[in-house]
């Protein structure tokens, strides 16, 4: 078989890149979704805060995907449901498999990967104790609760403080379980701060930031967890522990971009984000490969991945219709302050608005962020505060892409030495 | 006079809004970057609200999501939370579908999230 553009991923990001591809005069694509359904881990995020930057209204996970879909239908864009991608190369071959077709090959002339990212979990976090049964991702718990209807547990612990971590506190509280604590190892929480407030104040959930589970006990069903107060180099204070008596146990500690298809195909990837590393049309190293949406990075806002994923897929769309316009590469680079960048390298003299997004170390207080130009200053903007958890961005206009020197550019931050 | 200090949950932004209060009279708010989050302040100190999103069990054990259509008081959420798990739902549904009525004389509706067939 035959495509212009097959999607893989059918997501938000997967969905809004194929909407963007139609409308840049590609008609023939193809979206590959594994799940029954369109609209990836928006189905199960009932609680409501989408859609604010874009649409400049308050809708539910639903209600922001069921916007998409229904411009997929009218659009009459293909779409397969349960259906894997196992394999993708270089020369642009997808394979996937389903239960009605089994293994079938697509070429296609250009191809976007929006596969999004998954929950870290307790194997990644070498948490010492029993193996019971009771210990789930917070997302896991999320499709429990939401989605199939079950609750998992009575008597319930939170580790880590992500906003699905903070979001599943309340949710699991109004659905009549007791959430005992959230426990964040960090001095900071992970989460939004309005989720702290309607999440965790209202329902007097205690958050216990610089804290760990260091220990599981239960032999089928968890019975408890010890937790910890953590010092400046999160080790365990051992004279604090606390045992807490549970029968769940939630982690909420990070998200991971899903990649594992793109290694064969050799597409180069950022050791920092897990994404691929991207211009600023989404196009990995290989031409005609893009990626967008949380397998790019992770996003603390679904509107963020919307805009990102329409920016794929208009350069997928220009790039079959043999449009897309590759200047000069130049890098992006950044200071110990910034965690990354996307993305990692640009056009120069491209006559359109560049936005480069960030992520910041730590948190800090009264910072100028500045991009750079070898010595000259481009761009310089003050931020109140920022967070790790919080993404940043910066808008490169076009009429600073078209007089950069042709060096990599650079991107710092300056901040007082007084931390918050 | 009372110094408060709220953060907004208006939008993910999350501004740092602080209110002075004089007995029951707001003498000024500051730090909020809309005009929104002003009105939160308000609304805040005064009469506390908040949307309410959950799920229905529906014919085949499937879940329904709702919300309420606007915030609601927010001592009134766990008692809303008991009146929507008694109800019962028949399909099909589609988004926005008023599945209750002015739920506890609030003069708000629980509205459906989810197209059903």
């Amino acid at each position: 078989m035959n495509k212009d553009l097959v999607i893989i991923g059918g997501g938000p990001a997967g969905m809004a890149a194929a909407i963007a591809a139609y409308n840049n005069g590609i008609k023939d694509i193809l979206i590959l979704e594994r799940n029954d359904c369109l609209g990836g881990i928006l189905g199960q995020c009932i609680h409501n805060g989408f859609g604010l930057h874009r649409f400049n209204e308050e809708l539910t996970g639903p209600e922001y995907s069921a916007k998409f879909e229904k411009k997929i239908k009218e659009y009459n864009i293909d779409y397969k449901l349960n259906s894997m991608v196992i394999d993708l190369t270089k020369d642009k071959k997808v394979v996937y498999v389903n239960e009605k077709e089994g293994i079938v090959e697509i070429k296609a002339k250009a191809i976007i990967l929006a596969m999004g990212c998954r929950e870290r979990s307790r194997g990644a976090l070498n948490i010492p104790g029993t193996r019971p049964s009771g210990i789930y991702t917070a997302g896991a718990a999320q499709k429990f609760v939401n989605i199939k209807g079950y609750l998992p547990g009575k008597h319930i612990v939170i580790l880590g403080s992500g906003d699905i971590g903070l979001i599943m506190a309340r949710r699991l509280t109004l659905e009549g379980a007791s959430v005992k604590c959230v426990c964040e190892l960090m001095p900071y929480s992970g989460g939004l701060n309005r989720n702290i407030v309607q999440c965790l104040n209202d329902f007097n959930i205690p958050l216990k930031l610089e804290h760990t589970v260091i220990e599981i006990f239960g032999k089928e069903r968890i019975t408890g967890v010890t937790i910890v107060k953590v010092d400046k180099n999160r080790k365990p204070i051992l004279s604090t522990k606390e045992y807490i008596e549970c029968d769940c146990l939630l982690l909420s500690v990070g998200l991971i971009p899903e990649n594992e298809i793109i290694k064969k195909a050799e597409i180069k990837k950022d050791k920092i984000t897990g994404g691929a590393e991207v211009d600023e049309n989404r196009q990995t190293n290989i031409e005609g490969i893009f990626e967008c949406g949380n397998a790019l990075h992770v996003h603390d806002l679904v509107d963020f991945v919307s805009e990102e994923a329409e920016i794929a897929g208009k350069s997928a769309a220009e790039y079959i219709l043999q449009k897309i316009n590759i200047k000069q590469y130049i890098k992006i680079g950044h200071d110990y302050a910034i965690r990354y960048v996307v993305p990692q390298k640009i056009n120069i003299n491209k006559d359109e608005d560049i936005k480069i997004y960030f992520r910041v170390a730590d948190t800090y207080k009264d910072v100028i962020i500045k991009l750079k130009d070898g010595e000259k200053n481009i761009i310089s903007r003050k931020r109140p505060k920022v967070a790790p958890g919080e993404m940043e961005y910066l808008v490169i206009n076009k009429n600073i892409t078209n007089s950069l020197s042709g060096k990599d550019l650079f991107l710092e931050m300056v901040y007082n030495n007084e931390k918050n | 006079m009372k110094k408060i200090e709220l953060t907004c949950i208006v939008c993910p932004i999350g501004c740092t809004i602080k209110l002075i209060k004089d007995k029951d009279k707001i003498i000024s708010v500051s730090g909020n970057g809309c005009k929104r989050g002003y009105d939160y302040s308000i609304e805040e100190i005064t009469n506390p609200k908040r949307t309410l999103t959950t799920t229905i069990r529906i014919e085949n054990d499937l879940m329904l999501s709702v919300k309420s259509e606007k915030a609601i008081p927010k001592e009134k959420i766990l008692k809303c939370m008991s009146i929507i798990n008694g109800v019962k739902v028949k399909t099909p549904v589609k988004i926005g579908d008023v599945i209750i009525k002015d739920i506890l004389k609030t003069g708000i509706d629980i509205v459906s999230t989810k197209n059903i067939n």
